[in-house]
């Protein structure tokens, strides 16, 4: 990127990162008031996580898009994210696993062991 | 023997190869920063009596926003070089660089009163996975510093010798710092606000 890239188009890609911080900066304080929010109205966690991980997603893909310019990028670079993508996945599919394991099988006896140990 | 392909592309992944070296380790650190994300979801929702420790939401929402802001002053700084304007650079880097050192103060306030607070990694499974998410994301600041502070200082001399290669040098490491901005954006409500 960049090489060929004029002045005039780089002062209007500047202008943009303005913009997209400006953005960043609302959705921070937005993130800071729904906490309060769900303190306030008692709202439920699953609730409460779930706006925050979505203003959260939000604003990595300002960053990643623009900051980042994944907007515009070459094939090889969306190739090595699918295939990130695709890891962290499966790693933040682990702890739903661990749980369909405990549920199904082994509650008391975890609770046992737990009593064990402590 | 020369690096090959520092500034222009390599022919079968269309990139320099600094740009798909970065791209790797970002990938790489995906997968550290997700292996902790997911442990902490583990430990959190197997433990229904998981201790809910008052975190310094302030603090934390200031350096939010000192990182954000320090993202934009490095992509400033790369655009000033994209421009032959290596005062633009210099100006947007060492804000970068204050900026960064503005995080970790903070950073060492919030944890100089957590520790005064008697609240230590050891204390508990919350503030286990707090010290550990925060500090090697903290670890991540201080290394990007480091290398910020060797290209203002002595790796500036590269500009003269070779501009385009220090340009994509600086480009690589704002790709890095977006990286420690990202994570920070997910630590920050899952740690302080949840």
């Amino acid at each position: 990127m960049g090489g060929h890239d004029t002045p005039e188009a780089i002062h209007a890609e500047t202008r943009r990162y303005i913009v997209v911080f400006a953005a960043l900066a609302a959705l921070t304080v937005l993130t800071v008031a729904v906490s309060y929010l769900h303190l306030y109205l008692d709202m439920a966690m699953g609730v409460a996580v779930l706006l925050a991980m979505v203003i959260a997603s939000v604003k990595a893909a300002l960053v990643a898009g623009y900051f980042m310019h994944l907007l515009n990028e070459r094939k090889t670079i969306y190739a090595i994210l699918a295939l990130t993508i695709f890891f962290f996945s499966l790693v933040m599919i682990l702890p739903a696993g661990a749980f369909a394991d405990h549920n199904g099988t082994s509650t008391e006896v975890a609770h046992e062991g737990a009593g064990e140990h402590n | 023997m020369e690096i090959p392909y520092t500034v222009e592309p390599r022919p079968d992944t269309g990139l320099y190869n600094a740009k798909l070296g970065i791209w790797l380790f970002l990938a790489s650190e995906v997968m550290l920063f997700g292996a902790l994300f997911s442990s902490y979801i583990l430990l959190r929702t197997g433990n229904p009596n998981w201790v809910h420790h008052e975190m310094n939401v302030p603090m934390a929402t200031l350096n939010t926003m000192i990182l954000i802001s320090s993202s934009v002053t490095v992509v400033l700084a790369w655009a000033g070089l994209r421009l032959k304007n290596f005062a633009q650079f210099r100006k947007f880097g060492i804000l970068t660089f204050l900026l960064a050192c503005g995080f970790m103060v903070v950073k060492g306030f919030e944890y100089s009163a957590e520790f005064s607070a008697g609240l230590f990694p050891w204390t508990d499974n919350t503030m286990a996975v707090y010290f550990t998410m925060t500090g090697l994301h903290g670890l991540h600041v201080l290394g990007g510093m480091v290398v910020l502070g060797y290209f203002l200082g002595p790796g500036a001399k590269m500009w003269g010798s070779n501009p385009e290669r220090f340009t994509n040098r600086i480009e690589t490491f704002g790709l890095y710092w977006h990286f420690v901005d990202l994570v920070w954006i997910f630590l920050f409500p899952s740690l302080y606000l949840l």
